[in-house]
């Protein structure tokens, strides 16, 4: 009795589970779909679900440009290679200079740091659109207009208080005593954070990368009114400027949309189970 | 003892200049920009140019509260705010209840949802423009083999249902968001504190609202606070999928400020824009905070 009710209660669910992962997979689907199809089908009324002729070209013209590819297609490797630099130097400026300060702030008790940790929350009210004209003129000056460089430094913005807060978190809940083992045998702060604090807060520390890897990624107000040549633009912005024009190369923008999604998808599913860790701790990009 | 005072004051040094870099990084690109930003909706620019050339004290501002554009920008940008958060709060809760009843294949659902949630916000939007598409979107082949629609429709050129439609391809992403979060705190609560309010005859709709729901208060506030500041500024999705049309339908706040400031050319106005967002974020987060937080059910 008990068996049987627990088995239409599950079919319940489960047939509430499907809509959910319909709503979930369709549009990604047809995201997969579109790219391995060719410009005729894409453009063919009644639509094509299933391509009749299912072919990479569009992703080799992505990914090997040769003469005959259109300005869509050759963009996006370059706009990808941006992107990529841009993220990943953005993660590992934050975790290096963020995960000292986050150390600093939360190990070692001075005047200050409560308020400093809280400012660091206050930090993530502050619209884009409020920093942009005056960090525009500094870009200006500085000759950094369609550069990689500012954008990795305005993207630290809100990607170093950010990792500050959530490695905070993550150091918080480190033992002292470690610490103070280490500091009677003599070890300096760079000893301690290396030797100890690393090795425990591994976790944290790769979710805190994750999450400012993604972020950096997903990027796209500095870096439309940042850049205009190929020099710095980064994926978002290719995808937003083509969008605006599918005449130009329709199956190299659904190839160019998946591959734009590859790298965050792929990194927030390999490491997965530090991403409810890190949600949790952080709670921040959404 | 004077030797302890020394020590403790060069820890705090040590602090200091462990601190120092982010300290200024993020002074030099938030503190300082947004302080300019502020003096500078107190003045009128030239066209085209950056320099403010004449204090206007706050005409600005008050241009914009005489405005009609501004208000109907406002009501537009609390519209998608309160629907895509509502609509997320719900359906995340939903969702976070369905994995935490352990259907067959709940494992792969709680995977799954990390995948529209990391997928780039520009890419999304970019997803359901082509999935909109008049000619040629998916929306419109599937509705019109199910015969639900006669013609194709040109689904983005009526402004309330481009909004709606703009909100439903937030949905999409933010979503997993909240139902992450939710499903995590959901899985903290212990099954014994259900199982004796079950024995105590509760049904299971009162074990929700007495027990789940004021357990799950502080996880909520999370997701509603930085959703909503989230939804209040949103940009990115607007430009990719509708660039703020039809006939102006989808501008919210942000995109107004963005036309303001790099279309129109009018610095003042626009930082006079981008300090109101900033307080009105800062507002709607303090409220939150006031009104649902609840120490004593803080975990």
């Amino acid at each position: 009795m008990r068996v049987r009710r627990s088995t239409r209660r599950n079919i319940w669910l489960f047939l509430v589970t499907i809509p959910v992962l319909v709503f979930i997979y369709a549009p990604i689907t047809w995201l997969l779909i579109s790219s391995v199809s060719t410009r005729a089908e894409l453009l063919s009324v009644p639509i094509h679900w299933i391509p009749q002729n299912p072919t990479l070209k569009n992703y080799l013209d992505i990914l090997t440009p040769g003469t005959s590819t259109s300005e869509v297609a050759s963009a996006f490797k370059i706009t990808l290679r941006n992107s990529l630099f841009i993220a990943t130097s953005v993660t590992i400026i934050s975790i290096i200079i963020g995960g000292i300060a986050a150390y600093a702030l939360v190990r070692m008790r001075f005047p200050f740091s409560q308020p400093l940790l809280i400012g660091l929350l206050g930090t993530r009210m502050i619209p884009e659109v409020s920093l942009i004209i005056p960090l525009y003129i500094l870009a200006a000056r500085l000759r950094l207009l369609n550069t990689p460089y500012i954008l990795i430094l305005t993207y630290l913005s809100f990607a170093l208080p950010f990792a500050i807060w959530l490695m905070a978190t993550f150091f918080e809940s480190i033992p002292y005593e470690l610490e103070d083992a280490a500091r009677i045998d003599g070890a300096n702060w760079l000893q301690i954070i290396y030797r100890i604090i690393v090795p425990i807060s591994t976790p944290g520390i790769v979710s805190t990368a994750l999450f400012v890897f993604l972020t950096a990624w997903d990027e796209f107000f500095f870096a439309l009114i940042f850049t205009n040549t190929l020099a710095a633009k980064t994926v978002p912005v290719a995808i937003a400027e083509f969008s605006g024009r599918y005449v130009v190369d329709i199956s190299a923008m659904m190839a160019g949309g998946v591959l734009a999604i590859l790298p965050p998808v792929l990194l927030a599913l390999v490491f997965q189970r530090y991403i409810v860790s890190g949600l949790t701790a952080g709670a921040v990009k959404s | 003892m004077k030797k302890q005072e020394t020590l403790r004051q060069r820890d705090i040094r040590t602090a200091w200049m462990l601190i120092l870099p982010s300290l200024l990084i993020i002074l030099g690109i938030t503190l300082q920009p947004i302080l300019t930003t502020f003096i500078l909706s107190f003045f009128e620019t030239s066209q085209g140019q950056i320099v403010p050339t004449e204090f206007v004290g706050l005409s600005h501002y008050f241009n914009f509260i005489k405005d009609p554009i501004f208000w109907a920008t406002i009501k537009r940008t609390l519209y998608f705010t309160f629907v895509s958060v509502a609509l997320e709060l719900v359906l995340g809760l939903g969702i976070a209840q369905l994995i935490n009843s352990h259907p067959p294949g709940w494992k792969f659902l709680r995977t799954s949802l990390i995948i529209p949630w990391a997928v780039p916000t520009i890419v999304n939007g970019f997803m359901w423009r082509w999935i909109y598409n008049a000619d040629y979107g998916a929306l419109n082949g599937l509705l019109l083999q199910l015969g639900v629609i006669k013609h194709y429709v040109p689904w983005l050129i009526a402004p309330q249902r481009a909004m709606n439609l703009v909100i439903l391809a937030d949905i999409w992403h933010t979503v997993p968001f909240v139902a992450l979060i939710l499903q995590a705190a959901l899985a903290t609560i212990p099954e014994e504190l259900e199982e004796a309010a079950a024995v105590d005859g509760a049904t299971s709709w009162q074990r929700f609202v007495r027990i789940r729901l004021p357990l799950l208060r502080p996880a909520i506030l999370v997701a509603l606070v930085i959703r909503s500041v989230e939804a209040f500024r949103v940009f990115d999705i607007i430009y990719v999928t509708t660039n703020g049309g039809p006939a102006f339908g989808t501008v919210t706040i942000s995109f107004l400020t963005y036309l303001e400031t790099f279309s129109y050319g009018h610095i003042g106005n626009g930082s006079a824009l981008s300090f109101l967002i900033s307080l009105f974020t800062m507002g709607l987060a303090y409220i939150y905070i006031r009104f649902l937080y609840r120490p004593e059910v803080n975990p």
